[in-house]
């Protein structure tokens, strides 16, 4: 059953760039992406058996993340298969430069959108630090192509960025692997497994040093995929330029992806007693990357690159949950979710305005609401839900982390915090609220009654949003605890 | 013994490196060259004639010969012959000799800066640019070969070089060589540096610097870059030809036949590369000088 | 055991301040290849006492894929380009070698230091996985020309897989094939953006793509 996972959209990718004819490559597309909803449900009912001799095992940590990017991935491929019949085959003009360009084949496009969701589950389902990383430099490379998928000068340059900076941080992770392998070699020579199971029954054993190290090159190197700070600068560019779709899942899959990276890293050291030293090194790189993307988030011109920071932003609070410890690990795994899906959605609506609009300036889009109605008020309500108001979801994860810190006693911490967090809701509302507001200008493409397609995936991702901040269910919670434990927070109490 | 013979081999042969190295560069170019004896012929015909001074030069023009000379036999009393000790050998010997080389070069730059031509100057300035980069790689094989051996005499360090520097370690040995190599065909303005056939002053470096000497100071001349090239030759041939019997008379034939086939590899390169920009000789001495750096690092 | 790895050890020491002093991009992929096919030998002495048909297949793929393919690749990349040389990258050549002789003697002190669990093949080993580590971010950062920078994480990663192959016992074959495999598809994937990137900029100075900024 876990094969199966990874199987069916690496098969289905294999065949989306044989078949012709773009109806049936759509429908593989969505029937493939429900295909594996329906295995991960499954998974929910009862825990698949461990494939390949340990592997490749679903834990909690895994299920919560695969949960997330499966259904992410679901919804999205809806909302794409509008998108496609929308782009056409024919040439489009640039927006920003006027030049005219075209796509990249839409083959290419399907194709690899496949293989990313066959390689973000990789990673998610494996237990081998070693496959670990050959799971995430294969999320990169699929994910390449998406971002060039506009033939243009600026997601070329995007995609060179991504692929290079991405590649070197994933190298030096390389790296940090082998130094865990190090640290758990024992003197006679036999060799050390690096399945975590393994690597953490004998963590007593483990060398501390080269473990240490071996930690910090894991979080430089995951962290730079991931977009913690000051290693983000692939990552408005990569997100702006691609495609909303890819934008939505680069966003809320693939960073939550490498994010697993460094909680394997902090899991092991967990377990060697050496729990303090990784969480330090997030508190720290937690607020850079909240203070990054406060920074840049205010006076942005462009509502893609905004959304970008907004991510910068959040992989921020959730590296800073981790690192807090206690009930802020609970809130930081929450917080994935939470945050996968408003952002998600948002990258959707974005892409709705942009096609409307025929721009990605802030200070051009007015009057969202008027000219878009679902989706101008979608974007309105999605500021509250990704800032984390109540009712969302995020408010509830992000109150989560607060009180881990207020109850670890550091008020520095939770000041700065709230200090960002207010920063950011200031910057993005003033934006994303003119956007909404006002008259649309002339030239706008006005829709009174959207396409279905393209609303109906937004509108889906924000109800639950909404129901995750209302409700948690049970299994749910129960799931987040146990990752949460498994990382090395304690028990989560409201 | 054996020590004053490898010095009188040095005195006596010294020449004759000259044309063997003619000798290989004219059967590559299908000529039957000259005798291996011209460099003598040269320096005795030299001898008898007269000598012609500028009125410009003053003791200095005169001096730079009889100095290139005479630190050329001072020089070879502290060469060893491979496994034969020098004539003289104490601790940091090599640096004597290496300042010996030096104060040659530099009185020879002193006489054609004397002239107060421009010829003579811009040789001179080329010379001196070329070896202020050669002297640092000439100065790290050394240390890569003090820091093997343990000795800091030359005769101590090249009588261990089998023993201490090839078995141990081949890497640094080649390496060692390698950079040597390349220090002897930039201070003996061979070709890649520079070309002793040429008869363009403004591409010439050594030749240009000497183009005022005449008559005897002209054969001084002759015979004190046959000397250096003798020196050069035999530190190569030192490293290169590791055989280390233990009797001094074979070690020193042994490598006085290999500072002949080091004459005949100069042949050899000189006759199959064309000559460096200009631009690009920097760029190789410092890459023989990261070469001998490396032996040193290399050296356990 | 150390002494018969030793003279490939210094021959890639040497490839890296070669690469460092290189101007000219056929050059530098020449040099890239045959630091590929050194690393595929060097993985063979080293692991072909206790597994050697793993050995074979890891040096056989390593030196087929590094030597052959990658270089292939890299230079479709570039068909119909006249760029020959790196022009004037962040740092200069001369400058470049001496840094990385500095880098080199850093990592012989580093390497000193470090104790491994299981006493390496070569005492050279471990510092020459990281200089050629050093190297290949280096020529990341100071070139210019987007074919040298994926020259520079090709080195790199061969920098890792020294790493590796000094620590052969920790990492099963499967993963060795896995991380070649990698490689494989970044650098393809690499070359096929140099190529759209050549074909709309009409260059490839990575320095120049400067477009999208805050």
């Amino acid at each position: 059953m876990l094969l199966l996972i990874l199987v069916l959209p690496t098969v289905a990718g294999l065949a989306a760039f044989l078949v012709r004819g773009d109806r049936v490559r759509r429908g593989l597309l969505v029937g493939t992406a429900f295909g594996h909803l329906a295995l991960v449900a499954g998974a929910w009912v009862r825990l698949p058996a461990p494939a390949w001799g340990g592997w490749l095992d679903l834990d909690a940590v895994g299920l919560l993340f695969l949960s997330v990017t499966s259904l992410l991935f679901a919804v999205a491929s809806t909302y794409a298969v509008g998108y496609l019949e929308r782009e056409g085959h024919h040439a489009h003009r640039d927006f920003e430069e006027g030049r005219v360009f075209s796509d990249a084949p839409e083959a290419r496009f399907v194709g690899c959108l496949l293989f990313f969701l066959a390689s973000m589950s990789l990673v998610t389902i494996t237990q081998h630090l070693g496959l670990l990383w050959v799971a995430v430099e294969a999320t990169a490379l699929a994910s390449a192509p998406l971002i060039s998928f506009h033939r243009h000068h600026r997601s070329l340059e995007a995609t060179w960025k991504y692929l290079l900076i991405c590649s070197v941080g994933i190298a030096l992770a390389l790296l940090g692997t082998f130094f865990v392998g190090v640290a758990a070699a024992r003197p006679g020579g036999e060799s050390a497994s690096m399945l975590l199971s393994d690597l953490m029954a004998e963590a007593a054993v483990l060398q501390p040093g080269w473990l240490r190290a071996g930690f910090i090159l894991l979080l430089v190197g995951y962290g730079t995929k991931m977009g913690l700070a000051p290693l983000h600068t692939w990552l408005p560019d990569a997100h702006a330029e691609a495609p909303s779709v890819a934008s939505a899942l680069l966003s809320g899959a693939l960073l939550n992806c490498a994010f697993v990276g460094i909680l394997r890293g902090q899991q092991l050291l967990g377990a060697a007693g050496l729990a303090p030293f990784g969480r330090g090194l997030l508190v720290v790189l937690g607020l850079v990357s909240m203070t990054f993307g406060a920074v840049f988030v205010i006076r942005q011109a462009d509502f893609k690159r905004l959304l970008a920071y907004s991510s910068v932003e959040h992989m921020g609070i959730m590296a800073l949950g981790v690192g807090l410890g206690g009930a802020a690990t609970f809130g930081a795994l929450l917080h994935a979710v939470n945050h996968s899906v408003a952002k998600g959605m948002l990258f959707l609506v974005a892409g709705n305005l942009l096609a409307a609009y025929r721009t990605k300036s802030t200070a051009i889009v007015r009057g969202a609401t008027r000219a878009l109605p679902v989706s101008g008020v979608l974007w309105l309500v999605g500021l509250f839900a990704i800032t984390g108001s109540p009712p969302f979801g995020t408010f509830f994860s992000e109150f989560s982390i607060l009180k881990g810190a207020l109850d670890a006693g550091r008020w520095w911490v939770a000041a700065a915090y709230l200090g960002l967090l207010g920063a950011v809701f200031a910057g993005m509302g003033r934006i994303m609220v003119r956007m909404a507001q006002g008259e649309p200008g002339e030239g706008v493409a006005v829709e009174p009654h959207e396409a279905w397609s393209a609303v109906m995936a937004p509108a889906v991702l924000l109800a639950l949003a909404l129901l995750l901040g209302l409700w948690v269910p049970r299994g749910l919670a129960e799931l987040l605890g146990a990752a949460g434990q498994l990382v090395g927070g304690g028990p989560w109490r409201v | 013994m054996p020590s004053a013979a490898g010095m009188l081999a040095g005195l006596v042969l010294a020449p004759l490196l000259l044309g063997v190295t003619n000798r290989v560069k004219a059967w590559f170019a299908g000529r039957h060259g000259q005798p291996l004896l011209q460099p003598y012929r040269d320096i005795a015909r030299l001898m008898r004639k007269g000598a012609v001074y500028s009125p410009t030069t003053t003791w200095v023009f005169r001096a730079g010969p009889l100095v290139s000379v005479a630190a050329g036999i001072v020089a070879l009393v502290l060469l060893p012959l491979g496994g034969s000790r020098a004539l003289m050998t104490f601790s940091g010997d090599f640096m004597l000799l290496f300042y010996l080389l030096g104060t040659a070069r530099f009185f020879v730059v002193l006489a054609a800066l004397d002239t107060g031509s421009a010829f003579e100057g811009m040789g001179a300035s080329r010379e001196v640019a070329f070896s202020a980069l050669a002297e640092p790689a000439l100065l790290l094989a050394m240390a890569a070969l003090v820091r093997a051996t343990g000795t800091r005499s030359l005769s101590g360090a090249m009588g261990k070089v089998w023993s201490d520097v090839w078995v141990p370690s081949m890497p640094v040995a080649v390496l060692v060589a390698s950079a040597l190599a390349v220090v002897l065909l930039a201070e003996n303005a061979r070709i890649p540096f520079d070309d002793p056939n040429t008869h363009l002053e403004l591409t010439m470096i050594h030749e240009v610097m000497v183009l005022d000497h005449s008559g005897p100071d002209f054969g001084l001349v002759l015979y004190g870059s046959a000397l250096k090239g003798w020196i050069f030759a035999g530190l190569l041939a030192g490293v290169l030809v590791p055989v280390r019997t233990g009797n001094p008379w074979l070690d020193g034939a042994v490598t006085v036949a290999g500072i002949f086939a080091v004459a005949v590899g100069v042949g050899v390169v000189e006759s199959s590369m064309a000559r460096l920009r200009l631009i690009r000789v920097p760029q190789l001495l410092v890459g023989a000088g990261v070469m001998a750096a490396l032996a040193v690092l290399l050296v356990r | 055991m150390g002494w018969e790895i030793d003279p490939i050890l210094v021959a890639l020491v040497l490839v890296n301040l070669l690469l460092l002093g290189a101007s000219r991009l056929a050059s530098c992929v020449r040099l890239v290849a045959v630091q590929g096919v050194l690393l595929g030998v060097l993985a063979l002495l080293v692991q072909v006492g206790w597994s050697p048909w793993r050995a074979v297949l890891l040096a056989g793929g390593s030196v087929l894929l590094k030597g052959i393919v990658f270089p292939r690749l890299l230079w479709k990349a570039l068909r119909g380009a006249e760029i020959r040389r790196e022009m004037e990258p962040y740092v200069g050549y001369t400058l470049s070698v001496l840094l990385g002789l500095g880098m080199l003697g850093l990592t012989v002190w580093v390497g000193g230091r470090l104790r491994l669990p299981v006493p390496a093949a070569s005492h050279l080993l471990v510092p020459v996985a990281l200089f050629t580590m050093l190297t290949g971010l280096f020529l990341i950062i100071a070139r210019k020309k987007a074919i040298t920078q994926v020259l520079g994480y090709l080195v790199l990663e061969n920098g890792i897989v020294t790493f590796g192959i000094a620590l052969s016992h920790e990492a099963p074959l499967s993963v060795e094939l896995g991380v070649l495999l990698d490689v494989f598809v970044a650098v393809l994937v690499m070359g096929i953006i140099i190529h759209n990137i050549r074909e709309d900029f009409d260059h490839i100075d990575a320095d120049r793509l400067v477009s999208l900024k805050d």
